[in-house]
């Protein structure tokens, strides 16, 4: 895409389990194909989307593949920016610690490694929904 | 198509990616490599084996613009570019070294 195409403010809602369903997974591949455009692209996870980021996820008994360790490559995609729903958290009794740490590298800033997650609460994820140009829903 | 490589059939699909990331060995990247007319020297193999790498850490195969960040970032501005990226891989960085390192073809990759 050109330089001086039009940025939009793109986010992805994650709101199911990682599994049982195919939502999870769809929604990153179109995350990380659409990172190919320069978009400025953020991802929500809420309700039942906030078990796609939790650690040690083990689908042996599933017959299906394992694709957490994925969401670790979001920083590598420019993706910066993951907001996790502190009420959809605290409804499942998780807290931050049972989430994947997810960073992104710094090219201005000598390669520094900074968080990419952040845990918001529902009216604050409400404003940047309000933000976006396009919510797409998964 | 199936590979035949030192005496052992591989499964691959319908354009020449393997069936199965676990059967791959180093000596299915020269006869993929071979049949396309080519042959691997050390400067393929880093990419190969950073392929790998990255695959084994994050279950994905990287796309190209990630690829070529992440090379200049571990072998250096000379080696992250997609001018010397094409230069080895002529059928695309992602591709190619992709189907030679086993893994499935890139997401995203048309």
């Amino acid at each position: 895409m050109s330089e001086e195409g039009i940025v939009k403010k793109l986010m992805y809602v994650n709101r199911k389990a990682p599994y049982g369903t195919i939502y999870a997974l769809e929604s990153l591949e179109v995350v990380l194909i659409g990172a190919a455009f320069d978009q400025q692209v953020s991802l929500a996870f809420v309700d039942d989307g906030v078990y796609q980021l939790t650690r040690s996820q083990n689908t042996d008994g599933i017959g299906m593949k394992n694709f957490s360790p994925t969401y670790a490559a979001l920083g590598d995609y420019d993706v910066r920016h993951i907001y996790v729903e502190r009420e959809s958290l605290e409804a499942r009794g998780l807290t931050v610690e049972d989430l994947m740490p997810l960073t992104y590298e710094d090219e201005d800033d000598d390669w520094a490694e900074k968080e990419s997650l952040r845990v918001v609460d529902s009216s604050e994820l409400a404003t940047l929904m309000g933000e976006q140009d396009v919510v797409l829903s998964f | 198509m199936p590979l035949e490589v030192n005496g052992k059939s591989y499964e691959t699909d319908e354009e020449g990616y393997l069936a199965n990331i676990n059967e791959w060995e180093p000596g299915l990247a020269d006869a993929m490599a071979e049949a396309d007319g080519t042959s691997l020297g050390d400067n393929h193999w880093e990419v190969i084996n950073f392929l790998r790498e990255y695959y084994e850490e994050y279950q994905i195969a990287p796309a190209v613009r990630v690829l070529t960040k992440a090379i200049g970032k571990k072998l250096g501005k000379d080696k992250g570019n997609s001018k010397y990226l094409y230069e080895l891989f002529p059928y695309g960085p992602a591709k190619q070294a992709c189907k030679y390192a086993g893994l499935p073809k890139p997401t995203g990759c048309v």
